[in-house]
């Protein structure tokens, strides 16, 4: 009961916020200044100015024109690209996919370093390693994306020629890929790999300090002293019985931190040369095309605010203490 | 405490900033013995007198600090120079401390691609890079730190209203809105031939959008802490007026806060701008900053490494002293809302 009142409750501020976002990017183009088709397709003829000028509704009254842009975005349709005339939403299926596996390989290469060094430095709080692993995580989140991304495909990419500078290889994900050949889907780590170990370097230091701090409140916890008496060894104790109260935080600043991935991406696809949504955006400034600017940002705000809904919402769910508490106040 | 994950936030959309925030609150609330045994752990028992002393981390971020600042408040006054950051000496091209050749004299940094002292290039781009930096992070703290602070003050509909506002801005990842932004200031400049929206000012005006809805968010959560304290209750119970209370009481206890996050602020702008830089709309050359000589010359990473490690190396001295900073002042003041 109170469970379907609170979904209730969240679904109409999601509806709320998203109308927002969309109302943002609307003003993006519709807020420059004289004649948007000016910005937008300064050297085109006037019939297609013209045409444009329809595609935008302009002349139609300010929340007409919002109405009908909210109506095409929920009919799929995100304008079109004006030097090529091929439609967004298009091309966002087929950067997205790019994009979402690059996420996917940072934050789980991420985790996988930051769990195990979170778990001992909390274990051994305190000490010399502690310490150590402390000083490096505050050392790497003060190094920019673009520096690592610079330095590794020069040391790995240049020098030892390890793996490739940029590029990049169709994976599981993308329309274009081609299930039945084993070998395309090494080609598409070969690529990502570097991209992906820039993008984790700096999360992994964020993740870790989170889930030291959180591992050490609940090694203080009354049951952990119980596991203890019981003669459990250690490890079982961390892994088992002291993980998972203490990655609830971590989880949810999983999901959070997928705008700042996406952010970080950006630069990292360009560096890399993979065709991902960041690469499409700055090609977008870069030829003007505001449309499409506009689908991008769209489409990243609403993954955003919908990984953002889903994660706060799972962690009302999951975690009971917070979920009494909520209903206590 | 009150549990300051708001139910009001529409959508639950938000920061990690909010995340920690809300973190630290529900662990205030629901185990405090934890909370100070891990202050006794962090402090590492040296009790109260050992929190006044400067680590000698803190006191590296102060001096590497004055330093960056001096280094870039001379080269633009022309106090100290080392010369035209645009001349360019064929000698010396391509050529610094690490490549086979070694330096030319009278060159330290040694040159980038063009043949432009770099010592002259990486003093006058600390200038750019921290005027863009700071001057973002002046209009975040101002405008954001104002409505942070009213929402935490008032409470209510002004709260829900400002929370709202604030988590829309923050639903878009603050690397795409600053390009967003500087492309539509951009255009616009270009449009209305506007000569005031130089380039420097789109990027300040970008990356402080982009910096109001972090510091506003903190700035409420604290302010609403105090705003619950007895002294504020007793001015008002003097009959003191909302303004005065704002202005003595809860503005000079939520100053430290916004201080703090300031600080990594600057820090995040600088990044920030140098990001915007690689992908082209950053402070446009021939103007040097930190950010654009990496971009100029990340294709010669290969031939002449210098470049690209030297202003790499600026930026990341500076963003971690002032990280440090950020977390000296958070532990000085006892500031307990964010960890990023």
């Amino acid at each position: 009961m109170e469970l379907t009142k609170l979904i209730a409750r969240r679904a109409v501020q999601l509806i709320i916020v998203l109308l927002f976002v969309s109302f943002f990017t609307f003003l993006l183009v519709r807020l420059l200044p004289g004649d948007p088709t000016d910005v937008i397709i300064p050297f085109g003829t006037a019939a297609k100015k013209a045409e444009l000028r329809s595609d935008l509704g302009l002349g139609k009254p300010f929340f007409e024109q919002y109405a009908d842009y909210l109506n095409n975005v929920l009919h799929g349709n995100l304008g079109k690209q004006y030097s090529s005339g091929r439609p967004v939403s298009d091309l966002v299926t087929q950067s997205f996919p790019v994009s979402i596996q690059l996420m996917i390989y940072a934050q789980f290469l991420a985790l996988l370093f930051a769990i195990p060094l979170g778990i001992y430095s909390a274990y051994r709080a305190g000490s010399r390693a502690d310490t150590t692993i402390n000083t490096t995580g505050f050392a790497l989140l003060a190094i920019p994306n673009f520096v690592v991304a610079l330095f590794l495909s020069y040391f790995v990419g240049a020098q030892l020629k390890w793996l490739p500078t940029g590029g990049y290889a169709p994976g599981w994900l993308d329309p274009l890929f081609d299930g039945t050949r084993g070998a395309d889907i090494g080609e598409h780590f070969n690529y990502m790999l570097l991209p992906a170990i820039t993008l984790a370097l700096g999360q992994i230091a964020i993740y870790m300090r989170l889930l030291r701090s959180d591992m050490i409140a609940t090694l203080q916890e009354n049951f952990i002293s119980m596991a203890r008496s019981k003669g459990i060894s250690n490890r079982r104790i961390l892994w088992r019985h002291a993980l998972r109260p203490s990655s609830l935080t971590l989880l949810t600043v999983v999901g959070l931190n997928v705008g700042a991935l996406i952010g970080g991406a950006v630069v990292v696809e360009v560096i890399f040369g993979i065709p991902g949504m960041g690469l499409k955006i700055t090609q977008a400034i870069f030829s003007r095309e505001y449309i499409e600017l506009q689908g991008y940002v769209l489409v990243i705000a609403v993954l955003f605010v919908l990984i953002n809904f889903t994660v706060d919402f799972l962690y009302t769910i999951l975690d009971p203490r917070i979920r009494r508490g909520r209903s206590a106040t | 405490m009150e549990d300051l994950r708001p139910d009001a936030v529409p959508g639950g959309s938000g920061s990690a900033m909010e995340e920690i925030v809300g973190e630290s609150i529900n662990r205030g609330l629901l185990g405090a013995p934890a909370e100070i045994s891990i202050a006794a752990i962090e402090t590492g028992g040296e009790g109260e007198s050992s929190r006044h002393k400067l680590s000698l981390g803190a006191k590296f971020a102060i001096g590497w600090m004055v330093f960056v600042i001096l280094f870039a408040i001379f080269a633009k006054l022309g106090i100290i120079t080392w010369g035209d950051p645009n001349e360019s000496f064929t000698r010396c091209a391509r050529r610094g401390p690490f490549s086979e050749e070694g330096s030319v004299s009278g060159f330290l940094a040694g040159c980038d691609s063009n043949g432009r002292n770099m010592m002259a290039r990486l003093a006058l781009g600390a200038w750019s890079s921290l005027y863009v930096a700071i001057g973002a992070i002046i209009l975040g703290f101002t405008i954001g730190g104002t409505l942070g602070v009213i929402a935490g003050y008032f409470g209510g509909k002004v709260d829900t209203f400002l929370t709202g506002l604030f988590n829309i801005f923050l639903s878009i990842p603050g690397v795409v809105l600053a390009l967003a932004l500087v492309a539509f200031l951009q255009g616009s400049a270009e449009q209305a031939q506007d000569a005031f929206l130089s380039p420097e000012l789109i990027l300040i005006i970008a990356i402080g959008v982009v910096s109001i809805p972090l510091v506003g968010r903190i700035a409420r959560a604290s302010a609403l802490s105090w705003t619950q304290r007895e002294f504020v209750l007793a001015a008002r119970s003097q009959g003191a007026k909302h303004r005065r209370v704002i202005i003595k009481e809860v503005l000079p206890n939520v100053l430290p806060a916004i201080f703090s996050i300031s600080l990594l602020g600057i820090a995040i702008a600088i990044v920030v701008e140098g990001t915007l830089a690689i992908l082209g709309v950053g402070i446009k050359p021939p103007t040097p900053s930190w950010g654009n000589i990496i971009a100029t010359d990340r294709g010669n990473l290969f031939t002449s490494p210098h470049i690209v490690f030297e202003a790499s190396m600026m930026i990341f001295f500076t963003v971690l002293s002032l990280n440090m900073l950020g977390d000296v002042i958070r532990s000085r003041f006892d500031v307990r809302e964010g960890v990023l």
